[in-house]
């Protein structure tokens, strides 16, 4: 009942050939989920063995797409941690409203679930209007499905529940058209939201901003990894402004503790001195 | 100066049930435990450090969730957190993963005893407790085949007797026992920390 076909060390190989050949950086990445990820993809696929599986994604660039695609967790949902949201609209969207044009970045967004979510509480706030949301991703198809808009009904019962602990101020399904097994959200929404790629292992800033959420993306970086990235974050963010990690992510203990303080005792926002 | 990482492990996984059995068995557990001690349990609710308030009032050691890059200590007890799956690192450090339930589980037992396993090897001690799911006997069954320890709740002194039936009949199980008889194992397995 081994599993395991393919051990730690033939991972590393498979990493490195994708790094050579396409670019895709997954050296530093925490190796044991990324170890599940490989296995669970080789099983799926039935190769015979290693080497047939290696063949194939050197060779392949097609394959090697679906690789990256599906050695990447895009798990997401809306509102998740509802109290999280509730904290964004008490103690950071009362800041964003100061400021003419609001710019924020989601980063590692996966199929949008979180953005449309921020999104509706800016539009609750008044604010959606004034604001630019950036939307990105490693993973292209995700953010092929984030610009529809479109998610499954079957979770919308959770959602809504998540979305009135949060401190929603309306009737949550206000915000979509159920059609079949689809729930696609009002066309407003998205208006604001500009979903593009980027991978934050090897692309640089592209913008100013006041708020950055990049929540369930760092746990899956190892601790030099995670630093650059959070330098990156740092630099994209204007003085003052805001950074939001997921519930069991943190910047103590990082490079650039120094330059944020945390929001609130419990929920993982941080606000960048000023300089 | 860093402290050494634990060189063995006892994993506990358990679901509807398993809670009493834990605040059974923590008790008996030596001050001087030489291993590292990680519980995965099924629970509703994701906001909860309240699980290992509960817990710690049980033990002198150490209790408390997990915390992403955590290095595991001997003498120390690990939680699971809600909505995550918790991982091993080669290094003896823990890595949450925020992917699929197993199982209809996150955390799930399957695959923190698996990636434990894949790491700690023989050196390995995994119990299923209680539970009304089939999640932790195939981690069971990888345990096993490292050559770790495996013990099972007797299913006629669990809550619900699914998850302990179900593992014995799938996986050779080393001991199954009453939750009260399961620190004595565990002290013995782990040893004691000297000094
Ligand atoms: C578990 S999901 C988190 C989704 C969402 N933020 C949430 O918390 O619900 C992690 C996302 O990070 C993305 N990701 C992983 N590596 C990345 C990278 N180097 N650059 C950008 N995104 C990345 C994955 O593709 C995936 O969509």
């Amino acid at each position: 009942m081994n599993r395991n076909h393919i051990s730690e060390q033939e991972v590393s190989m498979l990493l490195n050939d994708v790094l050579e050949r396409y670019g895709y950086d997954f050296t530093e990445y925490a190796h044991a989920s990324i170890n599940r990820r490989v296995n669970h993809l080789f099983q799926l696929d039935r190769f015979p063995s290693f080497a047939e599986f290696r063949y194939r994604i050197i060779a392949d660039a097609g394959y090697a797409l679906r690789f990256v695609e599906e050695i990447t967790v895009n798990v997401t949902e809306m509102f998740r941690d509802p109290q999280f949201y509730y904290m964004l609209r008490q103690q950071v969207l009362p800041v964003l409203a100061t400021y003419p044009l609001i710019r924020i970045w989601h980063a590692g967004c996966s199929t949008g679930e979180e953005v449309y979510s921020f999104a509706i509480l800016l539009k609750e706030a008044n604010l959606l209007h004034k604001s630019v949301i950036y939307a990105t991703d490693i993973n292209t198809s995700v953010l092929e499905k984030g610009r529809t808009g479109i998610f499954p009904l079957s979770q919308m019962q959770q959602y809504s529940r998540n979305y009135m602990e949060a401190g929603g101020l309306h009737d949550f399904s206000s915000y979509y058209t159920a059609n079949y097994e689809y729930a696609k959200f009002r066309q407003d929404l998205g208006e604001k939201i500009i979903f593009s790629p980027h991978n934050l292992v090897t692309d640089g800033s592209f913008n100013e901003f006041q708020l950055i959420i990049c929540r369930n993306v760092l746990i899956y970086f190892n601790k030099t990894l995670q630093d650059k990235v959070l330098r990156l974050f740092g630099d994209s963010l204007e003085p003052l402004g805001f950074l939001a990690l997921g519930s069991k992510e943190s910047l103590n203990f990082t490079s650039v503790s120094g330059q944020f303080r945390q929001v609130d005792s419990k929920e993982k926002i941080w606000r960048k001195h000023h300089l | 100066m860093a402290m050494d990482t634990a060189s063995r492990v006892v994993l506990i996984g358990g679901s509807a049930g398993g809670l009493q059995a834990i605040l059974t068995l923590l008790p008996g557990l030596s001050p001087r435990l030489n291993a590292a001690v990680i519980i995965v349990l099924h629970r509703q609710s994701s906001a909860d450090s309240v699980l290992a308030e509960l817990l710690a009032v049980k033990t002198s050691l150490p209790v408390r969730e997990a915390e992403e890059k955590e290095a595991l200590l001997p003498g120390a007890i690990y939680i699971a957190p809600g909505d995550y799956h918790l991982l091993v690192e080669t290094d003896h450090t823990l890595s949450l993963d925020y992917s699929e339930k197993v199982n209809f589980s996150r955390p799930s037992i399957d695959v923190t005893f698996s990636s434990a396993v894949g790491v700690f090897g023989a050196k390995t001690m995994a119990v299923l407790l209680s539970g009304a799911n089939g999640d932790g006997v195939e981690g069971l069954g990888d345990v096993h085949e490292a050559g770790g320890i495996t013990i099972v709740q007797d299913p006629d002194t669990a809550v619900v007797d699914f998850m302990p039936r179900h593992a014995i009949q799938a996986v050779p199980v080393d001991h199954v026992l009453v939750a009260a008889d399961m620190a004595s194992f565990i002290n013995n397995f782990a040893g004691l920390m000297v000094g």
